[in-house]
């Protein structure tokens, strides 16, 4: 168990992190998140506001969708990553347990008079139920309901006689979907899930921390505080994607000068020969005379990935060594060890496959 | 937690046992749980010559990386292959064929400063 944002949580179960992240991606995890927050936002002026705010655009989704944003200061330096699922009569905003406090507090610094912004992280129990079976168990416990949403779809339905809000999008790779409901259901709904799963003989697992980060990082997803933080911009972690330029939104102005200038560091995915990269690991380009030993950049993730089976990290590297293929060298534990930029992700997420 | 009767230990976690001429040296059961999922193991080499507390190696697992120490002076002998490709064997039967290397000791008055398994199991209960 470990402190998590203040929360206790488990870095793995007794089934051991390596399976547990095995386990996910040939059948279903089950993962107990509710240390996030939610947030939700309602009132006139809650649509614009919400588009100013962050940096997808979201005024065309239609009722029911869900969106992946970044939130960005003033500098377009990266607040907090989240997902914005719109409802009925608001929006419903899933933040990252380290962020839930100074995300609420920005948005209350920003938001016009009559918007309304409720924070609705103690009241709501959030789970993720994810793995290429996923849907099945959870067709099997909603009267097939989960399989009638597409991916980042949303929507209501019934689980053990509780009424859950599905988003069926995840933090894995896989298929499958994350439950939001009152929280005092959570220990019914988390075993009617494992006896549903024992009963259909589909194999389901509680996951912990470390196969979580594992999961996540396999298929290219960011962790606040690692590929994106405070003083990470989106154009050097190739998150350019995820904003609208279309739109004025908080730190538009910033990124395009970004933009024009180019990005002084770039995130890459490194492949390395032997050894576990980690956090805080310097990268050298040991072909380059002109970086004459100096770090060309520093790992802001490493570990061992094991569906792709490989030692891996995610690393900012100065402009000139980002291209995939390019031979450098990851400093682990005072050893140099040979590296190479790949592609991102190492697996193709579900739902691009 | 197991230990094993026959091996010997050092507070640093590793174990010695007698086979033979030789000693067989790998980690306890109490450093495998601590450190969980083991995912990289890298040895020294066999015919190096080693200082009782010498490094050895280093065991790295999901969360954490350990380095490993000799419990005996000598020359290591032979080295697991098996463990390349699966280190999780460290994890399944640290006393069997998790085995991390064999040395051909070249102190016997060593053996004695090792604590035997009632020792160590003490220590460990203390931690």
């Amino acid at each position: 168990m470990a402190n998590f944002a203040g929360f206790d949580m488990p870095i793995s179960y007794p089934t051991g992190a390596v399976e547990e992240h095995l386990i996910c991606r040939r059948s279903v995890g089950l993962f107990d998140i509710d240390h996030m927050g939610q947030v939700e936002l309602s009132g006139p002026g809650a649509d614009d506001f919400l588009s100013l705010l962050v940096s997808a655009r979201v005024l065309d989704m239609l009722s029911g969708e869900a969106r992946y944003s970044l939130l960005l200061d003033d500098n377009g330096l990266v607040l907090d990553d989240l997902f914005v699922y719109k409802l009925p009569n608001s929006w419903w905003i899933v933040v990252n347990a380290s962020n839930r406090e100074s995300d609420l507090a920005w948005m209350r610094s920003r938001a016009p008079k009559g918007v309304r912004i409720d924070d609705r992280s103690e009241a709501a129990y959030m789970i993720a139920v994810q793995g290429p079976r996923a849907i099945e168990l959870l067709d099997a416990v909603s009267g097939g309901a989960a399989s009638s949403l597409r991916r980042f779809g949303s929507g209501k339905m019934l689980i053990g006689g509780t009424d859950v809000l599905f988003g069926r999008t995840g933090y894995t790779g896989e298929d499958g979907g994350e439950l939001f409901f009152p929280a005092d259901r959570a220990l019914d709904l988390w075993e009617l899930l494992l006896a549903e799963g024992g009963k259909r003989g589909i194999e389901t697992a509680p996951i912990g921390l470390a196969a979580r980060d594992s999961l996540r990082f396999e298929a290219g997803m960011p962790l606040h505080g690692h590929e994106i933080s405070r003083s990470i911009n989106p154009i050097e972690a190739g998150f350019k994607w995820a904003c609208d330029f279309a739109k004025d939104f908080v730190g538009k102005e910033a990124l395009q000068s970004i933009v024009a200038a180019g990005p002084s560091r770039r995130l890459v995915g490194l492949d390395v020969a032997l050894g576990v990269p980690r956090e805080g690991c310097e990268v050298f380009a040991p072909m380059d005379a002109a970086s004459d030993g100096k770090a060309v950049g520093r790992c802001v993730a490493g570990m061992f990935c094991p569906t792709v089976e490989k030692f891996a990290a995610n690393a900012f590297v100065a402009p000139g060594f980002s291209k995939i293929g390019t031979a450098l060298a990851v400093s682990i534990r005072d050893k140099p060890r040979e590296a190479v930029v790949v592609k991102r992700p190492l697996y193709v997420p579900a739902y691009r496959r | 937690m197991k230990i094993d009767p026959n091996c010997r230990y050092r507070s640093s976690h590793e174990y010695a046992r007698k086979d033979g001429s030789e000693v067989v040296v790998g980690i306890s059961d109490h450093a495998q749980e601590a450190l969980g999922d083991i995912v990289f193991v890298e040895l020294a080499e066999v015919g190096k010559v080693l200082a009782q507390g010498e490094a050895i190696g280093v065991v790295e697992s999901v969360k954490a990386a350990s380095d490993i120490y000799a419990p005996l002076s000598g020359k290591i002998t032979a080295v697991n292959a098996g463990l390349q490709g699966n280190p999780a064997l460290l994890n399944k039967d640290c006393y069997g064929a998790g085995w991390l290397l064999r040395i051909a000791p070249s102190a016997a008055a060593e053996w004695e400063g090792l604590m035997d398994a009632a020792a160590y199991e003490k220590e460990c209960g203390k931690e």
